[in-house]
């Protein structure tokens, strides 16, 4: 049982960083279906950050550094993707939906490219950001449950509440969700829509840049499989899910984790059936879209100009 | 004038590619006194008005601020010089309260509170005397709420000169005095008020000195205590220009349309309608005259079979036949067929009965694609109706093959009007039928329909402005929050008594004004 929620957790804070990034650039109205891509590119950039970082170093490795180089990278991959989103969006004004697939497409490509050069050395590299706090198996199961965890899940929970934070109580945040609700209405106010459009999409892809790292580096433990992208569609699902509230896709990514994960710990349950396991989120979140909507409440509606593009002398 | 110049603008030009908004205006607003700027739509007001608030950016001239020239490239910049401008379409955040919407955008020193925010807006309220809850979503708001909500917003950033943009347009006679008296308070706190309006009588009222537009161009400043409405017409017009509706006498009136007890919900279950009956003549103008929103779309659509009744009954009278059929049996089309028609321009014009990109005779046929057999469309009629329509209502186009949306919004109405006009309508309802006309066109349009009338049409007639309503309409029928709260005679209604029927609560009766 602990070691199914250890792994629901784990695989879960992925999600929380891929949707907490899409959160933010959507707050900002951008729709940005690039997320699979986003995050693919965000993991095979820490990867191969980290492959650079072993093999210039040789044995002398700094923990410090084996971390915070990969994080950095791969941060730095999703905010470049972000970058390209809002320049096909902002300043060409193209249809969102058609450049997101794009990304996608461009993200899944990338990645292969990436990682291609690089091997299998991640493994060692993954130590690193699986190490658990030392006492945490001193407190049994408790301990195994709350600080049993590498670094990427307290970084997802920290990202998670302080987007919550300077969403809801900041003036950038109730700049940023003017932006994504009714732009002209923030234009006619002073604030600079391209610009919070700009930076909320590299942000926002940044950290879901994060998240594709932290599955291959925390869930899968270093080794490289090509099914970043499916994670990130989960992502975007999860954004819905959870109606658009960060601090609510803290449970909520750990419900889906649990949902991704439950076939492997239930006893008995053939190939295809775990394949249709995995379906489940999808399905719950099919679920929430018919919920929400048949409530029409106003807060847990998308923000209003979400997926349309802003240009101040369109009459 | 020994007041200081607060705002002057010097040979101002706007071009939108080869359509000219602005051509060298020029305009000065003094401290301490409201200032009419006075047009027909599209003469340029708005556009003005938008470049000194920083929307557009003006290709030629100057603008002083305190006599200094500045350059308002931006909104932001417009808030610096202490201009700020409320707008004809809100700028507001639907989800957010009134203080988060009067926060956006400002960069106070020190954290983001909202408690300091709804301090310093309770501070401006009291001032005033405005009454808002500043914790109230705007999505709740009625019109005149988020209006105040707006002027508040410029106030909190401390303007000077405050532009409002056809500020009455959506308010109640009632609601307007309110606004005004405000007004008036910032005169006196020595702010220029800049009022955007067509309304004569509103210039009148309230302005100190008026500025005429007519075609982008600045035709005088006049004092207000030396016009009339005859000088600013001429002004606004450019000709002498006898502007009436010729009403005639309702010739041998028939019962047409008898519409009972409607009643309807909306998807949260409120009542939409909520028991309306009324009895439409042959011959005469019915006009239905109410807050926006009140019901008035739902009953014209509900007579067009378009909107599910929960209860009621609706009669009509067929002339050809003498029959008597129940409408509430009947799809919209067989509805259509019996010659009840509905033109409705919505908002945003193009949104419901026309399609943008399609050209005229493309938009006639959207009402007669099921006429015909056969796999092909036949195109011959329609375009000769479209050609009849181009002609007969001088709308103005290149020709009947271009796209309806490159037309400007008063040709837009005719084509819509007309092509329900052409189908020989023996109920023609018309809702908003001028809605962002100039006076030129709306009055092309109510001419359009006393024709309708004098040919023995029942009209129904949904509109917004109540002057206009009781120079048209034979008989008012007032609808409140989906009920009837009167149905007054055009001839001799008055307008407060419109006014308090048009806004009073449930709980009072109907007719109460009349004992008063």
């Amino acid at each position: 049982m602990i070691a199914f929620l250890v792994s629901a957790i784990r695989l879960g804070m992925t999600f929380l960083l891929g949707s907490t990034g899409e959160t933010i650039t959507e707050k900002a109205g951008h729709l940005n279906l690039g997320i699979p891509g986003v995050m693919c590119v965000g993991a095979a950039c820490g990867c191969y950050a980290e492959y650079m970082y072993f093999t210039a170093v040789g044995s002398n490795v700094v923990p410090v550094l084996a971390v915070l180089i990969p994080l950095i990278a791969a941060l730095l991959g999703g905010a470049l993707m972000g970058l390209l989103f809002s320049f096909f969006t902002v300043t060409l004004r193209v249809n969102q939906n058609v450049t997101g697939l794009a990304i996608t497409t461009l993200g899944v490509g990338m990645s292969e490219y990436i990682i291609s050069e690089a091997s299998v050395i991640f493994t060692k590299g993954s130590k690193y950001f699986t190490a658990a706090l030392p006492f945490a198996d001193a407190l049994g199961s408790f301990g195994k449950l709350v600080f049993g965890y590498g670094i990427f899940v307290y970084l997802a929970l920290a990202i998670a509440l302080t987007t919550t934070y300077v969403l809801n109580k900041t003036r950038v945040g109730l700049h940023l969700r003017a932006v994504g609700e009714n732009p002209a209405t923030a234009d006619a106010a002073g604030i600079n829509v391209p610009l919070y459009r700009y930076a909320a999409t590299c942000v926002g892809c940044g950290v879901a840049g994060l998240g594709g790292l932290s599955f291959i580096m925390d869930y899968l433990n270093g080794n490289w499989e090509y099914c970043v992208d499916a994670i990130g569609w989960l992502a975007i699902a999860l954004v819905i899910f959870t109606v658009w509230k960060p601090n609510w896709a803290i449970l909520g990514s750990i419900v889906f984790g649990a949902l991704y994960v439950a076939s492997s710990y239930i006893p008995g349950v053939s190939f295809a059936g775990k394949e249709l396991f995995k379906m489940l989120p999808y399905v719950v979140t099919i679920l929430v879209l018919i919920v929400t909507s048949m409530r029409q409440k106003r807060e847990h509606q998308p923000p209003q100009s979400l997926g349309l593009s802003y240009f101040r002398e369109d009459r | 004038m020994a007041k200081p110049i607060a705002l002057e603008c010097r040979g101002i030009t706007k071009t939108f590619g080869r359509v000219v908004a602005n051509k060298n205006c020029d305009l000065e607003v003094y401290k301490g006194e409201i200032l009419a700027i006075l047009g027909e739509n599209g003469s340029g007001k708005t556009t003005l008005m938008n470049m000194v608030a920083g929307i557009y950016y003006p290709d030629e001239g100057q603008i002083f601020v305190d006599g200094q020239e500045v350059t308002i490239a931006s909104p932001k910049d417009a808030f610096a010089y202490k201009i700020g401008m409320i707008h004809q379409h809100f700028k507001l955040v639907d989800v957010f309260t009134a203080c988060e919407n009067i926060a956006l955008g400002v960069e106070d020193e020190g954290r983001y509170r909202l408690a300091d925010v709804r301090r310093k807006v309770i501070e401006i309220t009291q001032r005033y005397g405005f009454v808002i809850d500043p914790d109230k979503r705007v999505a709740d708001m009625s019109v005149s709420e988020k209006q105040t909500v707006e002027i508040i917003k410029v106030l909190y950033r401390g303007a000077d000169v405050l532009i409002l943009d056809e500020p009455t347009a959506v308010l109640t006679p009632q609601e307007t005095d309110k606004l005004f008296a405000v007004l008036r308070r910032m005169r006196e706190d020595n702010k220029s008020v800049i009022i955007i309006t067509h309304k004569l009588h509103e210039v009148l009222s309230l302005s100190d000195r008026v500025a005429v537009l007519r075609r982008g161009e600045h035709i005088g400043t006049v004092n207000t205590a030396d016009a009339t409405e005859g000088v600013l017409t001429e002004m606004m017009m450019g000709v002498k220009v006898e502007l009436s509706i010729e009403r005639s006498e309702p010739k041998n009136p028939q019962e047409r349309l008898k519409v009972e007890d409607l009643h309807s919900v909306n998807e949260e279950g409120r009542p939409i309608l909520d028991g309306v009956s009324f009895t439409a003549y042959s011959g005469e103008i019915l006009g239905i005259a109410g807050i926006a929103g009140s019901g008035q779309r739902e009953l014209l659509e509900s007579i067009a079979g378009l909107h599910q009744l929960t209860q009621g009954n609706i009669t009509y009278q067929d002339p050809k036949t003498g029959k008597t059929e129940n409408l509430r049996d009947k799809n919209p089309l067989q509805i259509r067929d019996l010659g009840v028609r509905l033109s409705f321009v919505p908002e945003d014009r193009l949104g419901m009965g026309l399609v943008g990109n399609m050209d005229i005779v493309d938009n006639m046929m959207l009402r007669s694609y099921q006429k015909g057999r056969g796999f092909f469309l036949h195109r011959r009629e329609p375009r000769d109706l479209a050609l009849n329509i181009i002609e007969d209502l001088q709308v103005v186009t290149p020709s009947a093959a271009t796209p309806v949306r490159q037309l400007s919004g008063g040709n837009v109405q005719k084509v819509l009007v007309g092509r329900e006009i052409a189908a020989a309508p023996t109920v023609l309802m018309a809702a908003y039928p001028v809605r962002g006309l100039d006076v030129n066109a709306s009055y092309t349009i109510y001419n359009l329909l006393n024709r309708q009338k004098e040919k023995g049409v029942a009209v129904i007639f949904v509109g917004e402005d109540l002057d206009v309503l009781m120079e048209l309409c034979d008989r008012i029928l007032v609808i409140n929050a989906g009920r009837v709260t009167g149905i007054v005679d055009g001839r001799t209604a008055r307008k407060e008594e419109i006014g308090l029927l048009m806004t009073k609560s449930k709980e009072e009766g109907v007719g109460e004004y009349g004992e008063k």
